[in-house]
């Protein structure tokens, strides 16, 4: 009797062997921290947590730039964050002199909230550029710190260009 | 690469993101399942006439399923990576389950049928053989070469067993990948639970009409007489099944006309337009109500062997063709669409790219040339010369 | 305006004290980030967004993200009249470079932001055959670069089309809520350089976030609330023609 089920014998030890191999190489090859929190591995948090910075934030450049901020108090744009116009400067603020922030052109960084766009809030301070300054630099009348216009703008004041 | 948008499309959604070989899965699986309920016909239902077929659709199936998982692994992004579906199975993931399910299809029910129906053949042919050949047929004795009657009686048992529980698993396989669409409920051309049944059935039309299609072309180029009555006893059960296929697809289609829900203005044009095509043309008429017309006029009429074995021949291309169709459109149309139901997109599909058409096009000629390979090694000719020792019953498969 | 301060005063003693580690070059020593003490999402108030695509152009530098790809973007909306499931909506390169002017004075005109939702209930994480895309226990939603297919499932699953197949490392990809950034007490970069305070990170159990407070006294939405995803974004004053 043993004899003419002896092939289904053979097949079951195959297939035993396979799933004993099968369950040796999930244990080795499984990542250790899979399952720590959940259905994933769990070092993953720490690994992206880890990521290097571009941004400093602007804490971190209000903590030397003391005059911009004075100046920035007392004008709309307190609530601007630094880099927002002037880009990630977290390279800059770990190591200021190696990396020196690019000079900005206003007639590009200025437009870009200050377009008039029908989309944008009516209360938001907007202006078609061409009417409004005929295509003169915005920093020829407004200071970015400081945007409101005084009795005596700071550029014109100084004769530049 | 600028891909035409119309309307306005999330920007992370205008790129497709499963592509033609995606298609050719669920058709590939689909022709697997179908090409087994087939088989199962004859061994469980006792459908004596679909015989001659029985193991030829076994192979085809084995032939298929071995193809299958090949665009999944062009497809992916990291395939190396793909035994991580083995080690850690997300398991509220279909994609995931459905991996279980393939491996116990192909272990737990093809190979074990086949190598259970053939096994006389084989221990007989590792013991006449030389070669190379002869190595390959003794690891498949796995070192046993008992083929006394009783042994094969018992491998008859466990067949018959194994196709019984062959059939939900073919249903399992094609419906899994059904439910792998109709599951995504971010997806209204694809969420429904209507979706693994209408795949199981066309998946079941696929199959029958690519095995009729294959049995008459090899009964042909060996030389041999078509058994028409086996040929009509397919094209009937294709045809009941057909019509239960279109039946669902036709159900889908009015309940969504008639509930017209946010989706459906989108999905309403996208068919008019960028599908029309695909599944009016394609898929509906030639794909489905042809091969049904003419698969119907056949049990009205009475027309001669020669006339019904060339709509046959017809009718069995057009649903290949046709269902290729069907699932051109559920994937890729899925993705047509904008999920804002505002706009559309277009599939750019590469050519000699890893997921372009002549990788499509390599990856639909494997299975045959497997095939090829396969009824060299394990003929299902009814009539081939089948090594009777001793004057040994021939086994089931092969009268 | 008030919120920001508000807001600045929650984060500064944290961010403070990280920072000082960071710029002593021994980030480790820094107060350790406790996962469960977080459950972070975002406010985004409509009326005050104003297109800039600051935001679009700040995540972009933050996390590396490759051009013509998205972890957060902008869309542009015009409903005429009372023509609420027929808006005209745009999204030029994601809004990155701002929107160009246009003539469109009738009807409403507006601005909404949009990234991951970072949903409790998500269902991107749900579909992700091996477990590469999950929810921290802090909330947030997040992809293992190292271990995920690139199958695609993820970003098929996503009702709001925030998900993207990075081609660079052909994983999957969307926005991380900046973690290497909130877990040291920082804000999103997306937070960070948004000019009106349109966009603000809100941790839901803290309980000085004034987050709390604004949710109590505004009518506030999410997107696609028929698919339950738990979303964690919330939309303040956004209109019933936003999809």
């Amino acid at each position: 009797m043993l004899k003419d089920i002896e092939h289904l014998i053979r097949l079951t030890l195959v297939m035993a062997i396979g799933l004993v191999l099968f369950v040796i190489v999930r244990a080795a090859v499984i990542p250790p921290s899979f399952g720590e929190y959940g259905h994933y591995r769990g070092d993953a948090i720490a690994e992206i947590a880890a990521r290097p910075i571009a941004y400093a934030g602007h804490q971190v450049c209000e903590s030397c730039h003391t005059e911009v901020v004075d100046q920035k108090r007392l004008g709309k744009h307190v609530v601007v964050a630094c880099e927002a116009c002037h880009g990630p400067l977290a390279k800059h603020a770990e190591d200021p002199a190696s990396v020196t922030p690019p000079k900005l052109d206003t007639g590009v960084v200025c437009g870009r909230c200050h377009e008039a766009n029908s989309a944008k809030p009516k209360t938001f301070p907007q202006v078609v550029t061409a009417d409004h300054s005929g295509g003169v630099a915005c920093d020829m009348c407004h200071q970015p710190h400081k945007p409101g216009i005084e009795a005596s703008p700071p550029k014109l004041a100084e004769g530049k260009k | 690469m600028q891909i035409p948008v119309e309307g306005f499309m999330y920007p992370n959604e205008v790129e497709l993101q499963w592509s033609v070989l995606i298609v050719l899965y669920p058709f590939i699986t689909g022709l697997v399942a179908g090409a087994f309920i087939l088989a199962s016909l004859e061994r469980v239902f006792r459908v004596q006439a679909v015989k001659p077929t029985y193991r030829l659709a076994l192979l085809t199936a084995l032939s298929f399923l071995l193809v299958a998982p090949l665009p999944l692994q062009l497809h992916l992004g990291h395939p190396e990576r793909s035994f991580e579906m083995y080690l850690t199975p997300h398991r509220s993931s279909a994609m995931a389950m459905f991996g279980f399910v393939y491996l116990w299809y192909l272990m737990a029910v093809l190979l074990m049928e086949i190598w259970l129906d053939y096994r006389r053949d084989i221990v007989l042919r590792s013991q006449s053989t030389k070669g190379v050949v002869r190595v390959f047929y003794r690891v498949m004795t796995l070192g046993s070469s008992n083929i006394s009657e009783r042994s094969l009686q018992i491998d008859e048992k466990l067949g018959y067993f194994v196709t019984l529980v062959g059939i939900p698993s073919a249903f399992l396989l094609h419906g899994y990948v059904g439910f792998i669409f109709g599951s995504v409920k971010a997806n209204p051309w694809w969420s429904s639970p209507l979706m693994p049944i209408v795949f199981i059935f066309s998946a079941m039309v696929s199959g029958i009409a690519a095995v009729m299609l294959l049995y008459m072309l090899s009964t042909r180029l060996r030389g041999h007489e078509i058994d028409i009555r086996c040929l009509d006893k397919i094209a009937q059960y294709l045809l009941y099944t057909f019509v239960i296929d279109f039946s669902l697809e036709m159900l889908d289609l009015l309940q969504r006309i008639y509930e017209a829900d946010e989706s459906f203005r989108s999905l309403d044009f996208m068919v008019h337009t960028r599908l029309w095509k695909s599944q009016v043309i394609v898929q509906i008429l030639l794909g489905t109500v042809t091969p049904i017309a003419l698969l119907g006029l056949v049990q009205i009429l009475r027309l001669t062997d020669k006339v019904r074995k060339r709509i046959y021949a017809l009718a069995g291309s057009l649903t290949v063709i046709g269902i290729f169709a069907m699932r051109w459109n559920v994937v890729i149309g899925g993705q047509l669409f904008s999920k804002s139901f505002l706009g559309y997109t277009t599939y750019k599909m590469g050519f000699a790219t890893r997921e372009g058409l002549l990788t499509a096009i390599v990856l639909m000629i494997l299975p045959f040339l497997i095939l090829w390979v396969m009824v060299k090694l394990l003929p299902p000719w009814p009539d081939a010369d089948s090594l009777s020792v001793s004057g040994a019953e021939p086994v089931h498969g092969t009268s | 305006m008030e919120i920001t301060r508000r807001h600045l005063l929650v984060l500064l003693p944290a961010a403070a004290a990280a920072w000082k580690y960071v710029m002593a070059g021994t980030p480790e020593s820094a107060p350790k980030y406790s996962l469960t003490e977080h459950w972070w999402g975002m406010l985004i108030d409509i009326p005050k967004c104003i297109g800039c695509g600051s935001c679009v152009r700040a995540c972009a530098q933050e996390n590396d993200v490759p051009d013509g790809y998205f972890r957060t973007w902008i869309e542009r909306y015009h409903v005429a009249d009372w023509k609420i499931e027929k808006p005209e909506v745009e999204s030029p390169n994601g809004g990155k470079q701002g929107f160009p002017p246009n003539e469109e004075s009738g009807g409403k005109n507006f601005f909404v932001p949009k990234l991951c939702n970072h949903c409790a209930d998500s269902p991107c994480t749900q579909v992700c055959p091996v477990g590469a895309t999950f929810v921290t226990p802090d909330g947030v939603v997040l992809v293992d670069k190292t271990y995920c297919l690139g199958c695609r499932y993820c970003v098929q699953a996503c009702p709001y089309g925030c998900r993207f197949i990075n081609p660079n490392s052909n994983t999957a990809e969307k926005c991380s809520l900046c973690y290497h950034r909130i877990s040291k007490g920082l804000t999103t970069a997306c937070c960070e350089v948004c000019p009106t305070g349109a966009r603000q990170l809100a941790d839901l159990k803290n309980p000085k976030d004034p987050i709390h407070e604004f949710l109590r006294t505004h009518t506030v939405q999410i997107l696609k609330p028929h698919m339950a995803t738990g979303s964690k974004v919330f939309y303040n004053g956004m209109d019933g023609s936003v999809r």
